[in-house]
């Protein structure tokens, strides 16, 4: 059987390949493009759109990083397309028909770099405000406060998204109306209690039942990406903290991970299971907030302060080892900060000894709950082709029956040396959402137990030098985190700062996927789905 | 079992030595009045506090506890504070019905409480449909919610209103119907006949079967009636934020806030009566000696007590369960509710005529 | 005057001269027997009973739940009374950044809470832009937006420095006048003269 590389250069004997460190990278002119995504999403099953890194490569012209994965071989697949025409106005074609999720990314792309996807019906910018002047992660972008003041006065509204089409060879500017001019439109949020920070949602309703959901972001974008660009490496990590506040381990491990693939520097095997004991602990944290918060969604206040009390158990943890309860800064290039603390050990032993009674208690007082089942089953089913298509992954993936786990997909640190399993659902409601959840917390207790009294000796920092300079290239990396895969994309151009760090977070699509789930569901169902689907704001707005 | 209209009826006497009849009754009124208007708002600090409290042991909290003793002055404060808060005047609102609304929901808990049982011969007004009165009255309430969530011209006041709207009268039909079972046993509507009808055995017990589905039906009832979780749509606060009262501040808010709590003692209240014998002490045939015992405790304590200890009940479904959605919430009403009403109507009926009730 | 609050001893108190110019200054002209002790009143009512907003936007929000949760219980002081709506809440605590885009919306909020409002910065973000200060699109620092009362450093602020802070406004309301307020209402106009707004702001 031929290989993918010689199937491609039949068809398409221009592409180009290389070797990356993720897999194969092909680079493709933007006419070819769409057939040849076609190709691997239709011949080769190349179902999931992990990402689309937009890069200004200054001379070289600007252009999108596609990471494309075949979920049936968890094979990944790096697509360079440079966009035409000029730095004024660029064009690549959208692939929005073939993944979902790709309308949602080429918007932020447009937004970050003002490429134009041919096609894209929805071509609005997507985290800056509507009237911003400037492509914020161009190279030449203008950071002069003047431009871009700061205003008081409300930000103008429109109904319309914009869009450039291809008509008969030619590329015209078209506008498509979002709401019919007589839809009762209801706007939930940004500051509202349910939305879990401020994202706001403009949903047209046809009394209770909802019509459909106008997703609006950047109500708390904070530039991180731009920001990392002006910080040497190890500067860059904290913001790793706030972004999903709630898996800044897994966040930090994973960019960690990355600047010491791309730095060649091997970590031993004691900072690999204190990494990964973290991991799981704030995965158990995570996932506690979530019931608790949850079911204070639905209506159920107590269940919040039961499982809070878990958490802040774990946070004592934390807090004795790594000195802050949420924004820990633990992991480090080539390490982490300080050693694990000489209570450690038997107090995550006493946490494994009152996890199984709390999670029963969870169990006995919501679960189980008749109301409860009838919020929850079968409200907001998705399915698994359009969670991969939607590129939902995370527990809200595996819910729908995608084993889309990284640490079972690409296992990194010590994670194919435990044994767990990855829970997998198939009913895809908001049901088997949280159940999944509550089940993962025991997964992770067991990950924890195997390796809580077998921490190897050793260095828990390696040397590393004080000013770190990676070689010119460019690396991928995914790790799971709290809520889903997070993907790290590094290119260096050799100095002491990253050129680009785009940051591809789980809870976009998560985000993102709720118009779709929720069209003909109840207001009340809104809260319900945006609640199972667990995203955390400033990880979408970054 | 002291009568307490003895006193009343001596007071009576007492300023008619002094005083013409109509001039009597007139003071009588007023001070009632205000005695009225003394309790509602002490009940109903006490019961933000209970509630507190309550709410803070079932979360393995403390609650308020730095105010005062014991924290027993947390909601005077919050009092003090609602009372001078601003109010404010919306544009494009109707201002006449935005004002009125509060004023509407509280009235028609306030004239609930003249029905009340408070104590042997200490019913405020006294006549023979007092239950029947109590039901008209309490439905008042739902006009003031429709007029507060239409008048502030805000999409999420204007769903939580009409959430309120369905809810409200949907659910009045079997709280009625639970009061109609209960006067098929009693024979009366009258509130002084209706305890005198208890005084050998509580309802719960001598209409046994019936009166306990009546009973469980009726908190359920009385649970949606009061708009307290489960079934709080009207103000879900993670939907709607606060519901059909948004817009409202400052001691505009505090009505309905104080209204939301009274309305709790009022379904308690009338729990109380309807199946505990309101202020009937608890009499249990043949137990003379037990009978003479409980006969001690005053009315009031024993009606006010039972309220107080229902409404625990209420509080403990609000923070225990999830809340319901719209179309669950009425589908629990028309399909099972209503029904089980009326085949329970009709099994107390046969009851009582074949005297199968103890 | 030593003003302190919830059985905290006088001493335990940092800036307790802030209070006590502020005493000086509003004490200065004297006051009337009769309104003082009804300020007094008030004021210990309303220095009691402080209701926050819900308004979160990031990692402080969360710190913020931690707050309300069993171990920090914010309840024991009566402020678990938290109101979705801006109408009902007497302080806003600013827990996160506000960038560009929420500048409006917060701005907003703020003038819908109904007087007297105090607000909160809570965390490194909200006083300065933190960790963001570098970023293109964040607001250094909400002083610039709305008249700020406590400010409560921290990356996120631990909940015990929450308490504090919200002590240290209760402290601050204790001290106030009421009646004639001239002080406070002075300080807002002067605000509002320097950072205008035009009038009609639509509803979508």
């Amino acid at each position: 059987m031929a290989t993918i590389q010689e199937k491609i250069a039949k068809l398409f004997p221009e592409i180009t390949f290389s070797e990356g460190n993720a897999g194969l990278e092909l680079t493709v002119s933007d006419e070819k493009w769409h057939s040849v995504a076609e190709m691997l999403r239709r011949d080769e099953g190349f179902d999931y759109l992990v990402t689309i890194v937009g890069m200004d490569w200054a001379d070289a012209g600007l252009g999108c990083v596609y990471y494309l994965m075949a979920t049936d071989r968890n094979e990944l697949l790096a697509v360079k397309v440079i966009a035409t025409g000029d730095r004024e106005k660029p064009f690549i074609h959208s692939v929005h028909d073939l993944w979902d999720i790709a309308t949602v990314y080429e918007r932020e792309v447009y937004d970050y770099f003002g490429i134009i996807f041919i096609n894209n019906p929805d071509m609005r910018r997507l985290f800056l405000n509507i009237d911003w002047n400037g492509y914020p992660l161009r190279k030449d972008y203008d950071e002069d406060p003047a431009i871009n003041p700061v205003s008081i006065e409300n930000e103008r509204q429109t109904d319309f998204t914009e869009a450039w089409v291809e008509r008969d060879g030619k590329i015209v500017k078209e506008q498509y109306r979002i709401f019919s001019p007589d839809d009762f439109v209801v706007n939930i949020g940004p500051q509202h209690p349910a939305t879990h920070g401020v994202l706001r949602f403009r949903t047209a309703v046809d009394g209770e039942t909802i019509k459909k959901i106008d997703i609006y972001l950047g109500y708390i974008h904070r530039g991180v990406e731009k920001i990392c660009e002006k910080d040497t490496f190890q500067q860059t990590l904290h913001f790793m903290d706030r972004l999903d506040y709630f898996s800044g381990q897994n966040y930090h491990h994973g960019l960690c991970m990355l600047y010491e693939e791309a730095a060649g520097i091997k970590v031993n095997k004691r900072i690999e299971t204190i990494r990964v004991l973290m991991d799981e602990l704030s995965r158990i944290a995570s996932h506690c907030l979530f019931i608790g918060t949850y079911c204070m969604d639905l209506g159920a206040t107590t269940m919040l302060f039961y499982a809070l009390r878990v958490r802040e158990q774990i946070l004592d943890i934390f807090e004795k080892t790594c000195g802050a309860r949420m924004t820990f800064n633990y992991s480090c290039i080539g390490g982490v900060m300080q050693d694990l603390h000489p209570d450690f050990v038997s107090d995550v032993h006493k946490l494994l000894e009152v996890l199984p009674a709390n999670i029963s208690e969870y169990n006995k007082l919501f679960t189980g709950n008749v109301i409860a089942c009838d919020r929850m089953e079968k409200i907001g089913v998705l399915s698994r082709e359009d969670a991969i298509s939607w590129g939902v992954t995370g527990p809200n993936g595996r819910a729908s029956g995608w084993a889309c786990d990284v640490r079972k997909t690409h296992p990194y640190a010590v994670y194919d040396q435990v044994e767990f399993d990855e829970v997998v659902l198939s009913e895809g409601d908001s049901m088997a959402r949280f159940k999944l959840r509550i089940l993962e917390m025991e997964q992770s207790a067991r990950i924890i137990s195997q390796l809580i009294d077998n921490i190897p000796e050793g260095e828990y920092l390696v040397k590393v030098p004080k000013v770190l300079k990676i070689p010119a290239g460019h690396w991928f990396k995914m790790v799971e985190g709290c809520r889903g895969t997070f993907g790290l994309y590094l290119e260096s151009d050799g100095g002491t700062r990253p050129y680009r760090l785009k940051l591809a977070p789980p809870c976009l699509p998560a985000a993102a996927v709720v118009d779709h789930i929720t069209a003909g569901e109840k207001i009340a169902d809104l809260i319900t789905i945006g609640g199972s689907m667990d995203y955390i704001v400033p990880d979408i707005d970054r | 079992m002291q009568d307490l209209s003895v006193g009343t009826a001596w007071f009576h006497t007492f300023l008619l030595g002094f005083i013409p009849e109509w001039a009597a009754v007139t003071l009588e009124c007023l001070l009632i009045g205000v005695g009225l208007l003394l309790l509602y708002s002490v009940l109903a600090l006490f019961y933000i506090l209970f509630e507190r409290k309550v709410c803070a042991a079932f979360q393995c909290r403390l609650g308020p506890n730095r105010v005062g003793p014991w924290g027993l002055l947390q909601s005077v404060a919050d009092m003090f504070k609602i009372l001078i808060k601003e109010l404010i005047s919306l544009n494009h609102t109707d201002k006449f019905l935005f004002a009125l609304a509060p004023y509407l929901v509280i009235i028609a808990s306030m004239m609930a409480f003249a029905v009340l049982p408070w104590g042997n011969g200490i019913e405020i007004v006294n006549f023979n449909v007092g239950i029947f009165f109590l039901l008209a009255v309490s439905s008042i309430g739902v006009l003031g919610i429709l007029l507060a969530g239409w008048s502030s011209n805000n999409k999420f006041t204007l769903i939580g209103a009409l959430r309120s709207g369905a809810q409200m009268v949907s659910y009045e039909l079997s709280m009625g119907l639970c009061v109609v079972t209960m006067v098929v046993i009693a024979g009366t509507m009258n509130i002084h006949e209706l305890c005198m009808a208890q005084q050998h055995l509580w309802f719960i017990f001598s209409g046994h079967i019936p009166a306990i589905i009546a009973f469980v039906i009726f908190m359920i009832v009385g649970t949606a009636e009061t708009n307290r979780g489960p079934f709080d749509l009207p103000e879900a606060e993670s939907e709607l934020t606060a519901g059909y009262h948004t817009e409202y501040s400052g001691i505009h808010f505090g009505f309905f806030y104080l209204a939301e709590y009274l309305n709790l003692f009022i379904v308690s209240g009338v729990a109380a009566l309807l199946f505990f014998g309101g202020w009937m002490p608890l009499h249990i045939p043949g137990l003379d000696a037990f009978n003479q015992v409980m006969d001690y405790i005053p009315s009031v304590i024993w009606f006010v007590g039972k309220a107080v200890a229902l409404s625990f009940i209420i509080i403990w479904f609000k923070w225990t369960f999830p809340r319901l959605r719209i179309d669950q919430l009425l589908s629990l009403e028309w399909k099972y509710l209503l029904p089980i009403n009326l085949f329970n109507l009709v099994l107390m009926v046969i009851v009582v005529t074949f005297g199968l009730y103890l | 005057m030593e003003v302190t609050t919830k059985g905290m001893p006088y001493e335990a108190w940092k800036d307790n001269e802030y209070i006590e110019s502020l005493v000086k200054e509003l004490r200065d002209n004297g006051t009337n027997v009769i309104v003082g002790s009804f300020d007094k009143l008030i004021n210990w009512g309303r220095s009691n009973s402080i209701w926050p907003l819900t308004f979160a936007t990031s990692c402080c929000g969360i710190e913020f739940v931690s707050l309300g949760a069993a171990r920090y219980d914010m309840a024991r002081f009566g402020w678990e009374v938290a109101r979705a709506s801006p109408r009902q809440a007497d302080f806003m605590m600013v827990a996160g950044t506000i960038v560009h885009r929420m500048v409006p919306v917060f701005r907003r909020l703020y003038d819908q809470l109904a007087e007297p409002k105090y607000v909160i910065a809570c965390g490194s973000c909200a006083i300065s832009g933190g960790p963001f200060k570098k970023s293109y699109c964040v607001a250094m620092g909400i002083e610039d937006i709305v008249p700020v009362d406590v400010f409560v450093p921290g990356c996120p602020p631990r909940p015990e420095a929450m308490i504090y802070g919200i002590m240290q406004l209760s402290r601050k309301i204790k001290v106030e006048r009421f009646f004639g307020g001239v002080n406070r209402k002075k300080r807002q106009e002067e605000f509002w003269a320097s950072h205008p707004i035009s009038d009609e702001t639509t509803e979508n």
